[in-house]
C-alpha cells in the first residue's frame, strides 16, 4: 500500500492539489495498480539484459536540415493565455 | 580555527551551433520574434515524433574526443521529468546512464601550476524555453513564454569535484570555452547564453577527504561572475561552519547586483526526476569508424597550438598560453604572422597593445579595425626606421580606431622618424645648452640624466627623432 506521504509527494510532483478524500481514493486506485504490475516480478528475468528500448530499432537520424515552422496563429492556438507573441503563465515560483 | 578548502565541480552547458533543432526541423536562429521558430514537435503536441539531429550527435562526439572522453559504444536518450513552463512537454529530453561520452580531462594552468581536471560526462539534451519575467522571478504576477529555444541542442559536461579555488574554476570554464570554439561546434557566448555554467561546490577542512554538504550556485553570467559566486559561496558556508550551524544542501542563485548568493524556495526543489528511457527515440550504436573520421578531422587545439608556437615561433609558455586561449586570437596572430615573419614581434603587439585597447573598448578581435595585414606594414616601417617605437604605439591607436592604413596616418600626421644627423644634431645641440646642470650631473655618474636629456630632444621633435641616434649624439658631445 502507498503511504499517504508517498501519494503526497506524487501529488506534489504532479502539481496537483488534492484533497484527503482523493488521497485516500487515489492512493487505493494507486496502490492497486502498482500491485497488478507486481506480477512482472514472478517472471525470471535473470538471463534478459536490460533493454533501452521495446523496438529492434537503432540509429534512426534526420539530416540537419530547417524545415517549416508553425504560423504563430497555430502554435498559439492551445495556448491557455497568451499576451502578443508569448504564452502566459501564471508565476513560477 | 579550521582552515576550510572549497570543492568545486562544474556543469557547463553548450549550444551546439546546428542549423535546426535537435529532435525536429525548427530553426535554432538566436533572436527571431517569440515563438516563430516553433513547429508540433518542439512545442510538445501530442502525437508527435522526435528524430535524432544526426550533426548533434557528431559535434557531441567532437566536444567528447575534445576532452579526452571515451565515446560511448552505446548510448540512448531519457526522459528527465519536471514541471516547469519552460518545457512544454513538463519533461526534458536528456540522457541518464548512458552519455554518449565519460571519462575525460582538460589541463588548465592557474598562476604557475598546471592542473588536470577530470571530465565526469558529456551528454546531449534539448534546451528549454525562455521565460520572462516582470521584474523579478518571485514577485512578477505572470510570465511569458518563448519557445523559439526549445529542442536547440545542447552538451553538458560536468566536471569532476577537482577544482579547489574560484580562480580554477575560472581558469577551467575559460579553458573549456577555448576548446569547444576550436572545434567549432558553438560560439560560445556567454552573453547570449550559448556557453552557461552551474556550480557546484562544498566546503571541508584542508586535509579532509570527506566531501562536505553541496550548493549549486546558478545564474552566473560571466567568468567574472562564476569567480565572485564562488568567493562569496566559500566565504558564506565558512561563516555558516564556524557559527556551528550546517550547510543546507540546495539550488542557490547569484545576484550580480548585490554580490551575493540567494537560496532558491524548497519547492522548486522537489526533484525527483524519474528518468526512464524515452520510448520516441530509438538507441545510438556508434560506429567506431565514424568515431575515427570525427577524431582525424578535430582541428588543433589550444593545447597543441601552444605547444607549436612554443616550439616553431620561440614564444614563452606565457605568451603561447594568451594568443592561443581564444581561437580568434589565434587566427589573428597567425594571419599577421602571414605577413611578417617576425612572430615575437606580432605576438608582443598583438598581447600588449592590441589586447589593451580591445580590453578598454570593449571591442572583440573579430570586429578589430587593424587589418593583420595592417599591422604587419607598421612593423616593417619601424623595421625601416620610419617611425619610432614610441611613435608607432600611437600610430596604432590611431589605426585602431580608425582602421587606416599606417603610412596614410604616418604621412598625413608628420610622423615620419627624423633620422637626418644635422636636424637632430641642431636640437641636440640646443638642448645641451639650455641644461648645463644636467649634462654636469650626467658627467658625474648620474646615467639617469641622459634620460632627462633624451627626453628634451624627444619632446621638441615631438617624438619624431631617431631615439638611437639620439641617445648616441648626446653621448658623442658630452664626452
Amino acid at each position: 500500500m502507498l503511504t499517504i506521504a508517498e501519494v503526497d509527494h506524487v501529488a506534489l510532483l504532479s502539481r496537483l492539489d488534492l484533497s484527503a478524500e482523493e488521497k485516500k481514493l487515489y492512493g487505493d486506485q494507486l496502490s492497486k495498480i502498482l500491485e497488478y504490475a507486481k506480477m512482472l516480478d514472478e517472471l525470471d528475468t535473470g538471463d534478459v539484459p536490460p533493454t533501452a528500448h521495446v523496438l529492434p530499432l537503432k540509429n534512426v537520424y534526420r539530416e540537419d536540415r530547417v524545415g517549416d515552422h508553425l504560423p504563430l496563429e497555430k502554435a498559439m492556438q492551445n495556448a491557455p493565455e497568451r499576451d502578443g507573441n508569448f504564452f502566459k503563465v501564471p508565476r513560477i515560483v | 580555527m579550521a582552515q576550510y578548502e572549497a570543492v568545486i565541480g562544474l556543469e557547463v552547458h553548450v549550444e551546439l551551433k546546428t542549423n535546426s533543432k535537435i529532435f525536429c526541423p525548427s530553426s535554432t536562429g538566436f533572436g527571431g520574434d517569440p515563438n516563430t521558430h516553433v513547429c508540433p514537435v518542439c512545442l510538445g503536441l501530442p502525437g508527435v515524433l522526435p528524430v535524432l539531429n544526426k550533426d548533434v550527435l557528431e559535434y557531441a562526439i567532437k566536444v567528447g574526443l575534445a576532452l579526452n572522453c571515451g565515446i560511448a559504444e552505446f548510448s540512448k536518450f531519457d526522459r528527465k521529468n519536471y514541471y516547469y513552463p519552460d518545457l512544454p512537454k513538463n519533461y526534458q529530453i536528456s540522457q541518464y546512464d548512458l552519455p554518449i561520452a565519460e571519462h575525460g580531462y582538460l589541463d588548465i594552468r592557474v598562476e604557475d601550476s598546471e592542473k588536470r581536471v577530470g571530465i565526469t560526462r558529456v551528454h546531449m539534451e534539448e534546451d528549454a524555453g525562455k521565460l520572462v519575467h516582470q521584474g523579478n522571478i518571485s514577485t512578477t504576477p505572470y510570465s511569458l513564454v518563448d519557445y523559439n529555444r526549445t529542442g536547440v541542442p545542447l552538451v553538458e559536461i560536468v566536471s569532476e569535484p577537482d577544482l579547489r579555488t574560484p580562480e580554477e574554476a575560472r581558469a577551467y570554464l575559460e579553458k573549456m570555452k577555448a576548446i569547444i570554439q576550436y572545434t567549432g561546434v558553438s560560439d560560445c557566448k556567454m552573453e547570449e547564453g550559448s556557453l552557461r555554467c552551474d556550480a557546484n561546490i562544498s566546503i571541508r577542512p584542508v586535509g579532509s577527504e570527506k566531501l562536505g554538504v553541496k550548493t549549486e550556485i546558478k545564474n552566473m553570467n560571466s567568468f567574472k561572475a562564476l569567480q565572485r559566486a564562488l568567493h562569496y559561496e566559500t566565504e558564506r558556508q565558512t561563516e555558516v561552519l564556524e557559527e556551528g550551524g550546517r550547510i543546507v544542501q540546495e539550488t542557490r542563485t547569484w545576484d550580480e547586483a548585490r554580490g551575493i548568493t540567494l537560496s532558491m524556495r524548497s519547492k522548486e526543489q522537489a526533484h525527483d526526476y524519474r528518468y526512464f528511457p524515452d520510448p520516441d527515440l530509438v538507441p545510438m550504436v556508434i560506429d567506431r569508424e565514424w568515431v575515427k573520421r570525427v577524431k582525424a578531422a578535430l582541428p588543433e587545439l589550444p593545447d597543441q597550438r601552444k605547444a607549436r608556437y612554443v616550439s616553431d615561433y620561440g614564444l614563452s609558455d606565457y605568451d603561447a598560453a594568451v594568443i592561443t586561449s581564444t581561437k580568434e586570437l589565434a587566427d589573428y596572430f597567425e594571419a599577421c604572422l602571414k605577413e611578417y615573419s617576425n612572430a615575437k614581434a606580432v605576438g608582443n603587439w598583438v598581447m600588449g597593445d592590441l589586447s589593451r585597447l580591445l580590453n578598454a573598448g570593449g571591442v572583440e578581435i573579430t570586429q578589430c579595425r587593424i587589418r593583420p595585414g595592417q599591422l604587419a606594414e607598421m612593423l616593417v616601417l619601424m623595421d625601416k626606421g620610419t617611425i619610432s617605437g614610441k611613435i608607432a604605439k600611437a600610430v596604432f591607436e590611431d589605426m585602431f580606431e580608425t582602421g587606416r592604413d599606417p603610412g596614410e596616418i604616418i604621412s598625413e600626421k608628420g610622423l615620419v622618424q627624423i633620422s637626418d644627423e644635422g636636424e637632430i644634431g641642431a636640437v641636440v645641440d640646443d638642448v645641451l645648452a639650455a641644461n648645463p646642470k644636467v649634462v654636469d650631473d650626467f658627467r658625474a655618474g648620474k646615467d639617469k640624466a641622459l634620460g632627462f636629456l633624451v627626453g628634451q630632444v624627444m619632446k621638441v621633435t615631438r617624438g619624431k627623432a631617431n631615439p638611437e641616434m639620439v641617445n648616441k649624439m648626446l653621448k658623442d658631445r658630452i664626452k
